[in-house]
């Protein structure tokens, strides 16, 4: 084994986090992805509004902060001017699948170049836990008070799902970062957005179930046994799409 | 300058910016500018540069804010409603510094109000956008060849002060069709190589760039502010343009700028064979006010009309810059009426200028 | 030789490390609180430590480093 030590990309702020939130772990495995493929310096990241509104100041490559919702519009306007970069998204779910749906469905129907890592922890964390588009039929948060019901506030989203059905999506994927072993899946899949757009193959979203000790009221321990019990039920792990829009370039 | 050729004032616009380097076009179709999307989509291609049509007048703005943070020059276009869409784009550009050009082709309003030209939309634009403490440039031509020599000078400045800056035109100006001439000058491509600020890629040869708004710091917050105001006030000194006709000796000088400084001049012109001490002045930057032009041009005048098609708002600006020191009256049609020259000499004889 | 560091002011003592080693040999301390004011985890027992960096991989906030692993 070689020795474990924190990439590159990632700079040595410390995070803003609450003890045991998963988004952590994820902006590592960004970052990792960004060294194994030495593209730190081609890089652009877009942050969203949200708790991972200040990660422009967690990665070493240039980054933007986008108003809510935007950031796939935004990365687009960064792809289009610079096709040869690589460009991510960071987006929450409130981020992504509400006030932002507009935005990412159709930089998803364009097969824009991005990659867009998606953060589904079924509620909205920075405001102090609202109800999210994700959050769960049921699923108490500060304004489902009496637990999500369905008549009144409709379904949750299911974006992977949605997403898997457009000819511009290359990679729709759905992983987790319960424990090691879906640590190196959603790095596997980070990696393989990635490589389709380091291949103008077209967009990819790679979902991330995640948790938020703070905000659902348990300690992280039990948060991660909440997200195995109750999220992986509703929104199954799993390859929603994979399949790249064009051929590779030059090939 | 090359041969003069007939165009319309959008397609002239839309030609100037592609010489002026702009290398990416973010837009929404809406009446009454959707020429300037159309003529793009067809040139773009041909010279390198990238025309996309988005999905709503946000993403395109925020489309811009992306290409803009990389350090490419890039517009947008749209008129009244629109540009409330854009709105908060707008705030996050300015936040962030960085230079873009944004059209306005006005059209009446409120609501979804009507396609004919206005100028309603003078607060909306001057007054700031979206929220927050900050300032756009603004330009407002009168004919098509200003059309064209407006967005040049709105992307020069764009990038010399890193703000947005907004051509605002009319309907009228839009669609109208003159001769215009464009420098012959080979088009190049806006590139970054001048904005090491641009987040487009450290190379691994520089700290990582971050474009941002965001400052949980109040004094920090405050110190941004401040700074931008430091350059705001740089603008307000060096900036402002106008121009100014027979006001030397003028009782009455009548302001008005766009289109409707033309219909203005049209009155004044009509008012001197008259023998009314008759004047015109318009504003060419509107941010910033021509604020000492302004007060040469009605030293003598012992009365100011502003015209508009609004039911007046560059007016408040008119008082302000001469600090009602002569009486100012107003004249507008709104909605989309256009007003008649033969109005606007009603009102200057009403005013007294028969004496 | 294999050792797990943990990062003492990094540490939010959220505890998913000391689930995630296979050696049960990762703790929370409960003598001396960081910067943050938090009780940090620390590796119990080096001579059995791995190296197979599972902690360090769960770790939200990057504070573990892992090194001595068998190459």
């Amino acid at each position: 084994m070689p020795d474990f030590k924190r990439p590159h990309a990632l700079t040595d702020v410390y995070l803003h986090y609450c003890p045991g939130c998963t988004h952590g772990i994820v902006h590592r495995l960004v970052a990792e992805v960004i060294d194994e493929m030495d593209i730190e310096g081609d890089t652009i990241g877009v942050c969203p509004v949200g708790c991972s509104v200040m990660a422009y100041d967690y990665f070493n490559c240039d980054m933007m902060e986008a108003s809510h919702g935007r950031a796939p519009a935004v990365a687009t306007g960064v792809k289009r001017a610079n096709p040869d970069k690589f460009v991510f998204t960071y987006q929450g779910d409130g981020d992504l699948a509400a006030i932002g749906t507009a935005e990412t469905v159709h930089a998803a129907t364009r097969g824009e170049n991005i990659t867009v890592i998606f953060i589904n922890n079924t509620t909205y964390g920075m405001t102090g836990g609202q109800m999210a588009p994700t959050t769960l039929p049921g699923q108490i948060t500060q304004t489902t008070p009496y637990g999500r019901n369905t008549d009144i506030e409709g379904f949750p989203v299911k974006m992977c799902e949605m997403l898997s059905q457009l000819d511009g999506v290359a990679l729709a994927e759905r992983v987790t970062v319960i424990d090691p072993a879906n640590i190196r899946k959603a790095k596997a899949a980070i990696r393989k957005g990635f490589e389709y757009q380091k291949n103008k193959q077209g967009f990819s979203i790679i979902e991330v179930l995640s948790t938020c000790p703070t905000n659902w009221g348990l300690t992280p321990v039990k948060a991660i046994e909440r997200l195995k019990n109750d999220m992986i039920p509703y929104y199954p792990l799993g390859v929603y799409k994979d399949a790249p829009v064009r051929n590779k370039e030059g090939a | 300058m090359a041969e003069k050729s007939l165009m319309k004032g959008n397609e002239a616009l839309a030609e100037a910016a592609l010489r002026a380097g702009c290398k990416c076009f973010f837009g929404y179709p809406i009446t009454p500018q959707t020429e300037i999307a159309a003529y793009l989509s067809k040139r773009m291609p041909k010279v390198g540069g990238v025309f996309l049509q988005a999905e709503s007048e946000v993403a395109a703005i925020n489309m811009v804010y992306g290409c803009a943070g990389s350090g490419i020059r890039c517009m947008t276009s749209s008129s009244s409603p629109g540009i409330s869409l854009k709105s908060e784009g707008i705030s996050y550009i300015a936040g962030a510094d960085l230079p873009c050009v944004i059209i306005d082709v006005m059209r009446g309003g409120p609501g979804l109000g009507g396609i004919q030209p206005s100028q309603a939309d003078y607060y909306q634009i001057t007054k700031g956008v979206g929220h927050g403490d900050y300032h756009i440039i603004v330009l407002a031509p009168s004919t098509v060849q200003e059309m064209a020599d407006c967005v040049t000078k709105a992307f020069d400045l764009a990038d010399k002060y890193r703000m947005p800056a907004v051509v605002l035109a009319d309907g009228l100006l839009g669609q109208m069709m003159e001769p215009v001439a464009f420098d012959d000058a080979e088009i190049v491509m806006s590139d970054a190589s001048k904005k090491p600020w641009a987040a487009n890629g450290h190379k691994n040869s520089r700290k990582h760039n971050i474009i941002n708004s965001l400052y949980l710091q109040a004094p920090e917050l405050e110190r941004t502010i401040r700074e931008r105001y430091e350059r705001y006030a740089e603008i307000e000194k060096t900036e402002t343009q106008a121009v100014a006709d027979y006001c030397d000796d003028a009782d009455i000088v009548v302001v008005a700028y766009g289109s409707t400084a033309r219909l203005a001049k049209s009155a004044v012109d009509e008012a001197r064979k008259l023998g009314i001490k008759a004047g015109a002045f318009r504003p060419v930057t509107l941010y910033p006010f021509p604020v000492n032009e302004l007060n040469a041009a009605v030293k003598n005048a012992k009365k100011v009309l502003v015209v508009e098609m609004s039911m007046g708002q560059m007016i408040d600006d008119v008082k302000l810059a001469i600090n009602c020191s002569r009486p100012v009256e107003f004249f507008g049609r709104t909605g989309g009426v256009i007003p008649a020259p033969a109005e606007i000499l009603e009102k200057i004889k009403e005013m007294g200028g028969n004496d | 030789m294999a050792k797990m560091e943990v990062e003492f002011d990094r540490c939010k003592g959220c505890g998913l490390c000391v689930t995630a080693c296979p050696k049960k040999i990762v703790e929370i301390q409960q003598e001396k609180l960081n910067k943050k004011g938090y009780y940090t985890a620390h590796c119990i027992d080096d001579d059995a430590c791995i190296a197979c960096a599972m902690c360090a991989m769960m770790c939200p906030d990057c504070a573990i480093t892992v090194t001595g692993g068998k190459k």
